[in-house]
């Protein structure tokens, strides 16, 4: 953020705010969070209480947004980067969350669909889901880097044939996850009072900031994404940088998977992840992120994740209608969405000059 | 340059037709194939003689849809095979086109029935007809259709409002002190979730029951979770889960099981369920849950039975079969239960 005063006044440092592309999506958070407080300050409230497990945990809407929003915020880190490179988005996420999640679940019991005890470590288990994931992702990579096809194209593959294979991994069952162990995933790790989602996130979140500070690959896939040629020119290798953060991304789906499997020890791979990749896009969107490619802000993406899961958890807290439900989501999106979209942004950011200047000028002569 | 142009063009075309291909690789075309060949030997004469196989042509969606789906699939698969002296033939699709399609084709290939669990209500009328106009018997199962009922012999459904009745029926048989309840809908509109909820906002209406909360989870265990998980942030008070289906009700307990909430028989939370999962009717055995009502999916012992009257010559007496469906109470399910109606 632009921390730094400006020395030539106070007007500038305000229009650098409004222009800086974390903004948008902290003021959307602000938005929602004035509008409950004014509605029902309960809203915010914050109590330990004990769980059936027997260990106190925090519990409270905001508790149930960082967890809730955790998946979402994971899936956004991979599909920011995947729309920076490669100017497109992936839609087969949520396909590939069921195949990572029956992955996870196939190791995890083996051939039996109800065992006594898991069959593997968890641990292993995630590794060859993680594995999968990312096979998947670098089919969709190749397909995108070296075959040249729309990333929407070529990631409509998975998104139609992804819950079928499936199905198929685990032969149609619906297996479930014996013990308590695997649910700490989406659930809470005994003595901690934080969701483990949330936790999962955090160190998701060290590791991407780790990875764009420590590696170049933030900048190459910008430079790739905003013109392939020069980049190209420059000595980097563009199809490897596109392929690169589809793996990542498939990580990322592993991790979500993880998370969304654990929740309920069981998967229905018909329903699991459903329309989450748009909700991922839209996160990435809520950033103020430029779909078509190029600069991006990871922290931005990331907000706008939360934001999307404030706003449907504040939907669900005010029961409103459930036909109306999407309705409702839809005018919070739009206003959001032509609220980041740069054109407004600067717009927007020129009027509070003008409104400011003639102030400034009072205050010169004073 | 040029080479690598080529080949990323030739290899978009193949990916494009696997597209396209895998699009329909679960329904009609793939499937039919099955039924084309005996057609050209067999003359068509419809298969009443003794010792000829009766063709049948099934017509259903994907069985990777639900576990009531696959559940339907292995029943008919089961009734309808070669030893029974069926000839079965079967396309899959959730899309209405493909499946008219799919119905025009075994048409073409002279099936005796045509069995028929619809994707959507409407366009049936043309190939209805020719149906008709060649002979072909067709039993509607599972789903009804906006046709003439002189276009077909007979339908086997299930009635979702009498699903509804049921359930609401036994939570008021529980005599419970007071009746506030958290109502977990289905996607919007489906026939289930209609007809599940239908009964229960009408009771809600008559006897003041409070309805907490009333939301769509769209069938989603993760959006049951977090609607119930929203109701308790909030501190509102319920006693009943009313779930209209297994998965929503698994993903409320969950929410109840994380904020100490205690669910099941006797207890303070009594959750409601539908369509009588396996793990769903052994979380009554249980006792975790209280009630789960079924959607029976075993619909081919009706149909058999109508084609062996059609084959005998005997009339059909109403044209709308309404399946028996039961309801579970955890109180009284036994291990037998689980074993003959989870799905």
């Amino acid at each position: 953020m632009s921390g730094k005063l400006d020395p030539k006044g106070g007007g500038s440092v305000f229009s650098r705010v409004l222009r800086n592309q974390i903004f948008i999506p902290f003021a959307a958070l602000l938005l929602l969070a004035l509008f409950n407080l004014i509605a029902d300050p309960s809203f915010f409230a914050i109590n330990l209480k004990m769980n059936s497990a027997g260990s106190y945990i925090l519990s409270g809407n905001l508790i149930s947004i960082i967890d809730n929003g955790s998946e979402l915020a994971i899936l956004a880190i991979g599909m920011t980067l995947v729309t920076a490179s490669s100017k497109g988005q992936d839609i087969s996420v949520g396909a590939a969350i069921a195949i990572s999640g029956s992955v996870l679940l196939r190791v995890l019991c083996g051939n039996d669909t109800r065992p006594e005890t898991i069959q593997a470590p968890i641990i292993v288990a995630f590794l060859v889901s993680a594995v999968a994931a990312m096979c998947f992702g670098a089919f969709n990579g190749v397909l995108v880097a070296y075959f040249r096809i729309q990333p929407m194209v070529a990631t409509l593959i998975l998104f139609t044939a992804g819950r079928s294979i499936a199905a198929w991994i685990n032969n149609n069952e619906l297996p479930i996850v014996p013990g308590e162990e695997f649910t700490y995933f989406g659930g809470y790790i005994p003595g901690c009072p934080l969701p483990t989602p949330f936790l999962i996130a955090i160190l998701c979140f060290v590791l991407t900031w780790a990875m764009l500070k420590f590696t170049n690959i933030g900048l190459y896939s910008q430079s790739v994404g905003i013109n392939e040629k020069t980049s190209r020119l420059n000595g980097l290798n563009p199809e490897l940088i596109k392929l690169t953060t589809y793996i990542i991304l498939g990580l990322c789906v592993a991790v979500t998977g993880l998370i969304k499997v654990s929740r309920l020890s069981t998967i229905n791979y018909s329903v699991i992840a459903k329309d989450i990749e748009m909700d991922a896009i839209l996160a990435v969107a809520l950033g103020g992120n430029s779909l078509s490619g190029g600069k991006f802000n990871m922290a931005a993406s990331i907000l706008g994740a939360y934001v999307i899961q404030f706003l449907t958890t504040t939907l669900y807290k005010f029961d409103v209608q459930a036909t109306a439900l999407p309705a409702y989501k839809a005018v919070v999106v739009i206003v959001l969405v032509v609220m980041s979209a740069p054109v407004v942004r600067e717009k927007i950011s020129r009027l509070t000059k003008k409104i400011r200047s003639p102030k400034r000028t009072a205050e010169n002569q004073a | 340059m040029k080479l690598k142009k080529m080949l990323s063009m030739v290899v978009s075309t193949v990916i494009c037709a696997t597209l396209l291909a895998g699009c329909g690789g679960n329904n009609a075309p793939a499937s039919t194939t099955k039924a084309a060949e005996p057609a050209k030997t067999e003359a068509a004469a419809p298969a009443t003689e003794s010792g000829k196989k009766i063709k049948v042509g099934i017509i259903n969606n994907d069985p990777n849809e639900s576990g009531y789906r696959t559940a339907n699939d292995k029943d008919l698969k089961a009734t309808f095979c070669e030893a029974n002296g069926f000839d079965a033939s079967f396309a899959y699709s959730l899309k209405n086109d493909e499946q008219i399609t799919a119905a025009q084709k075994f048409i073409q290939d002279e099936v005796d029935y045509l069995l028929l669990s619809a994707a959507d209500t409407a366009g049936w009328d043309g190939v209805l007809k020719d149906a008709q106009a060649a002979g072909v018997k067709v039993i509607l199962f599972d789903r009804t259709i906006d046709a003439d009922p002189s276009l077909y012999e007979a339908s086997i459904v299930s009635d979702m409002a009498k699903e509804g009745e049921t359930a609401v029926e036994w939570l008021k048989g529980q005599n419970l002190p007071k009746y506030e309840i958290i109502h977990l809908q289905g996607v919007m509109g489906s026939a289930a979730q209609k007809g599940r909820s239908g009964a229960l906002d009408a009771t809600a209406k008559d006897l003041g029951w409070t309805i907490v909360t009333q939301q769509t989870a769209e069938w989603n265990a993760e959006k049951a979770q977090q609607i119930v998980q929203s109701a308790i942030d909030s501190n509102k008070s319920f006693n009943v889960i009313y779930a209209e289906n297994d998965d929503m009700a698994k993903g409320a307990v969950a929410a109840l099981d994380k904020a100490n909430i205690s669910h099941g028989v006797g207890k303070d939370v009594v959750v409601m369920g539908f369509d009588c999962n396996k793990w769903a009717l052994e979380e009554l055995l249980a006792k975790n849950w209280n009630y789960d009502g079924q959607c029976n999916p075993f619909q081919s012992s009706y149909i058999k039975d109508i084609i062996d009257k059609l084959e005998k010559g005997e009339a059909i007496g109403e044209k709308t079969i309404i399946m028996n469906e039961k309801g579970f109470d955890a109180s009284t399910i036994t291990q037998e239960d689980v074993d003959n109606y989870g799905i």
